[in-house]
């Protein structure tokens, strides 16, 4: 269990579910025709459960931030299927989408960067309503100003321009935002990267207490292990574009299986522990998703590979205990 | 705006395109004879500057600065009607086609690369030429030969604000792609828009006054200020003042609205550049 | 550890913006002993970077610098001829590996080229430069740019020296930066957040590579991180800043286990770990150009009476090596 997110998970059917989600990318030459595909996102099966926090945890390059966008609808799965409360939204015309996606919001790395430098503030947090609800603009007077408290800002904040305020309060317009439409799962990209540490306290306490109040599902992504361990129940660790782990938070950091997460657990430096870099183990780098390896990608650094490595594609599978893990040698 | 009022520069042409607005709309006013728009008088033609004819008088004995003055009104009729229209038709097809970037807009921008590779003037003299010459097809010919440069300009923009954070993010919060272009994107660009516009008047003026010289303009006795050039031709060198007037309130008035674009471009670039420290 | 190669002492730098003027650093002194890695950490706006374009000297034309000295070696920074800088310390006895390694290199160059053009100029054989770059001079400097390829662990050293900047990872670009700050064979690298951009696998990689090539050649490292995991990994000792102050320095087991001031205690404290409720430090960061007075800190501290606002502490040395300018301090 995260740390701290004490409120139980709901036992029902989960809020998003992704069947076998495919994203390519196209790669062109300098004429525009097509050499390959960019695999970011290469079968992934996940299912997130109302009121849970899962996590999604990877390096660069593992197709991490492209599934979240692909969740939100900014990119077009190339296969496979994402339903949401029951409905497929994977296929939708943008304006059949709309309708869906008022529960399922998008939160930008840096939220203040989303909103207009040339809209007020007040405008910009209207505006969401204005596209969605059928509100008049005495009621949506009223909702602005219940999430502006919500994210502990005031009235005065809503005639001004984003850079008239500081970064930390950009960041939690941004989000008061996303909040309008009252979403059901809010994809979390990277919230706190680049943040000094001591903010990153208040921004993580500040998502716990939107959960809270508004009930809502968070898809935590993030390369930091330390703050997806204190934030998510669950978590899936990702490589080039596949699910390699994925199972209840404290299993995983206490007993990793695949080779990959072990390696990177091993490598998060923990201040005033035991010192990773002395006698840390994973050599390379990660392969160029545009040119992944046969079979398993993490083979080329992976100390166990074997012949059947570069033949066989793992597959997840569930273990005892819960734990779902995709290599041939975790049993 | 306090920065463009101490660009002293752009101060400059702010006050010359004020005089000129003044000058149009009281010119009934200001005109020591307003009745020579129309009116000659031959015995008084061809005099120079003096203390009653402040320019002199043309070849009708008309005097030529009461005729500058009712020009002024010509002029910015002719500018703000042409420019208005290239505009209007100029900015939505770049703005389409930025936004989409597909092969529609690749197709938008083939078309107006057809316009922008002849020469606007040489364009112009022979639409004006086709169709007579009147100030209706001045006008004409302007908006049609002008609208390229604006449409190329607010597709580049377009094309670059289109990857912009806050424009993906308006899409993801479901905002039609109509309401993206007209609220997000083109107050994004409009600094450029405004800068450009402002010196596609001073331009328009100056391919005006070259229609108008070439005799395309409107019909004499109009007293459009290109027209007053040309009728100054075969009185030259001796009646100097018969050319240098016009000239001379073309030379300014370009010159002011260029004066005025750079200072715009000055004061409206930097503010949106400037963004803001903490955490 | 050996005597001191640096002493910054009491220096103050501000700039001018349009604003106002920005005080970015007051009175910092630092000192870093030959051989031993220290570790500048601090938040965003604390003046860290700004410390080390000072050193450096590298500081943008609207900076203003005030300060008693600072002290290389023998020969004071601050004083010194411009062109004895240019050519003997910068790039030479001092050395920069800079936060981001995709911009710091020329993409129009091959690696090779921006390798041997370091060494014409900055080679530790100090050949001067009219003796002309001759061939047995281009052998010997590409053997040793190969040698320190291999040394920084660098795949295949003869085919990356025809390669272009963009056509490596930024994991190698970064191993590539610290070869060429070690290349002159400095006293001293200044390393700029340098595993900020990088995985954490790469990270771990980079810093266990950094502190071996510092340990074994006996080469000071200067490196400001705002991650205090990184600094725990090849610190021997660490000060912290904070808007411009310089506010502690400790070994890195004190630093981190018994810390001084209450700023690093804090620090600690909003460190994501199972145990402790998540606390952060309530409060913004201050701009300089309307700093608080005294010690920076103290409208966000909780220990802070009147005496912080009124006069900045003084330093104090609660335990032996270990400095802290504070009026309460945790170390009594």
């Amino acid at each position: 269990m995260g740390a701290l997110s004490s409120r139980t998970v709901e036992v029902m059917s989960p809020l998003l579910e992704l069947q076998d989600v495919h994203t390519h990318f196209p790669l062109r030459d300098a004429w525009g025709r097509r050499t390959g595909w960019l695999r970011a996102v290469d079968g992934v099966s996940i299912s997130v459960a109302r009121g849970e926090v899962l996590g999604i945890v990877g390096e660069s390059g593992c197709g991490k931030t492209t599934i979240g966008k692909t969740i939100a609808g900014i990119h077009r799965p190339s296969a496979g299927n994402i339903l949401f409360d029951g409905h497929d939204i994977s296929r939708l015309s943008p304006r059949e989408g709309r309708v869906f996606r008022r529960g399922l919001q998008y939160c930008y790395q840096d939220p203040g960067a989303s909103l207009d430098p040339h809209w007020r503030i007040g405008r910009s947090l209207a505006e969401p309503l204005v596209i969605h609800a059928r509100l008049s603009a005495a009621e949506r007077q009223i909702r602005v100003q219940n999430i502006l408290a919500a994210v502990g800002l005031s009235e005065g904040h809503l005639s001004l321009y984003p850079h008239e305020i500081s970064g930390g309060q950009q960041r939690r317009v941004g989000l008061a935002r996303i909040l309008m439409v009252q979403p059901g799962l809010v994809v979390l990209d990277e919230p706190t990267s680049g943040l000094d540490v001591s903010v990153q306290a208040i921004v993580l306490r500040l998502f716990l207490d939107l959960r809270e109040r508004f009930g809502l599902t968070y898809l935590f992504i993030s390369h930091d292990l330390a703050v997806v361990r204190l934030m998510a129940q669950r978590i899936a660790v990702m490589y080039l574009g596949r699910v390699v782990e994925l199972g209840a938070t404290e299993q995983i950091f206490t007993a990793p299986r695949h080779p990959y997460t072990q390696s990177l657990l091993a490598s998060v430096p923990v201040a005033g522990g035991r010192r990773v870099s002395t006698d840390f183990v994973l050599e390379g780098e990660p392969p160029n998703p545009a040119n992944k390896p046969t079979g398993c990608a993490f083979r080329t650094r992976c100390k166990r590979a074997e012949a059947r490595c570069a033949e066989e594609e793992p597959l997840l599978r569930r273990l005892a205990g819960g734990l779902q893990v995709a290599c041939h040698f975790a049993n | 705006m306090k920065r463009l009022l101490r660009d002293r520069s752009a101060l400059f042409g702010l006050v010359i395109i004020v005089v000129l607005v003044l000058c149009a709309v009281f010119a009934g006013v200001l005109a020591p004879f307003p009745q020579d728009v129309t009116a000659y008088h031959l015995p008084r033609r061809l005099l120079g500057p003096n203390a009653v004819n402040y320019f002199g008088t043309d070849r009708m004995g008309a005097d030529i600065f009461s005729r500058l003055l009712f020009g002024a009104r010509l002029t910015i009729l002719i500018a703000v009607i042409a420019t208005s229209a290239a505009v209007l038709i100029g900015v939505p097809i770049g703005l389409v086609a930025g936004y989409y970037n597909n092969r529609f807009s690749d197709l938008l921008m083939r078309v107006s690369d057809v316009f922008l590779a002849v020469p606007q003037i040489v364009l112009a003299i022979a639409i004006a030429q086709t169709l007579g010459p009147a100030i209706q097809n001045v006008i004409l010919a302007l908006s049609i030969t002008y609208w390229p440069f604006w449409a190329r300009l607010v597709y580049a923009e377009t094309r670059s604000v289109r990857n912009e954070v806050f424009i993906e993010a308006a899409v993801a919060l479901g905002a039609s792609p109509l309401r993206v272009m007209v609220l997000h994107v083109l107050p994004s660009i409009a600094s450029s828009v405004i800068v450009r516009t402002t010196i596609g008047l001073g331009g328009t003026i100056l391919v005006a006054a070259a229609l108008g010289f070439l005799g395309l303009g409107p019909p004499p006795p109009t007293p459009e200020w290109g027209r007053m050039v040309a009728e100054s031709r075969e009185f030259l060198p001796q009646a100097w003042w018969y050319a240098a007037a016009p000239g001379l309130a073309i030379l300014l008035v370009v010159m002011g609205f260029n004066l005025l674009g750079d200072g715009l471009r000055d004061a409206l670039d930097p503010r949106l550049s400037r963004g803001n420290d903490g955490p | 550890m050996g005597p001191d190669l640096l002493a910054v002492r009491d220096v103050s730098v501000s700039f001018s913006t349009e604003s106002g003027t920005a005080f970015v650093l007051d009175e910092v002194s630092l000192t870093l002993r030959r051989g031993e890695i220290m570790g500048l950490v601090g938040e965003s706006g604390c003046g860290k970077t700004t410390l080390a374009r000072t050193i450096l000297g590298a500081l943008p034309p609207n900076a203003r610098v005030r300060g008693t000295a600072v002290m290389f070696e023998d020969r004071d920074l601050l004083t010194i001829d411009p062109g004895e800088a240019a050519d003997e310390i910068r790039g030479r006895a001092i050395t920069f590996v800079p936060q981001d390694p995709y911009s710091a290199f020329n993409p129009l160059f091959t690696v090779g080229d921006q390798i041997f053009e370091l060494l014409r100029w900055k080679s530790p054989d100090r050949q001067p430069l009219e003796a002309g770059y001759s061939r047995a001079r281009r052998q010997t400097d590409r053997d040793r740019a190969l040698t320190l390829l291999r040394l920084v662990q660098l795949p295949d050293p003869e085919r990356l020296l025809k390669k272009y900047p963009h056509e490596l990872s930024g994991g190698q670009r970064q191993r590539l930066m610290i070869a060429m700050a070690l290349l002159p064979e400095p006293r001293l690298v200044i390393a700029d957040e340098p595993t900020t951009a990088l995985d954490v696998t790469i990270q771990a990689q980079i810093l266990m590579l950094l502190r071996k090539l510092a340990v074994e050649r006996r080469v000071s490292v200067l490196l400001t991180t705002h991650d205090l995991g990184t600094a725990w990994e090849i610190c021997d000792r660490v000060t912290v800043m904070y808007a411009g102050q310089a506010m502690e320095t400790a070994p890195i087991d004190a630093f981190f286990h018994a810390p001084a001031l209450p700023y690093t205690q804090l620090l600690l404290d909003s460190l994501p770990s199972g145990e402790a409720p998540l606390r952060g430090i309530p409060g913004d960061v201050p701009n300089l150009v309307a700093a608080p007075a005294g010690c920076r800190f103290h409208p966000r501290c909780p220990r802070a009476t009147q005496i912080c606002g009124a006069a900045r502490p003084l330093s104090t040395q609660p335990r032996p090596g270990h400095w802290v300018r504070c009026h309460h301090g945790l170390l009594r």
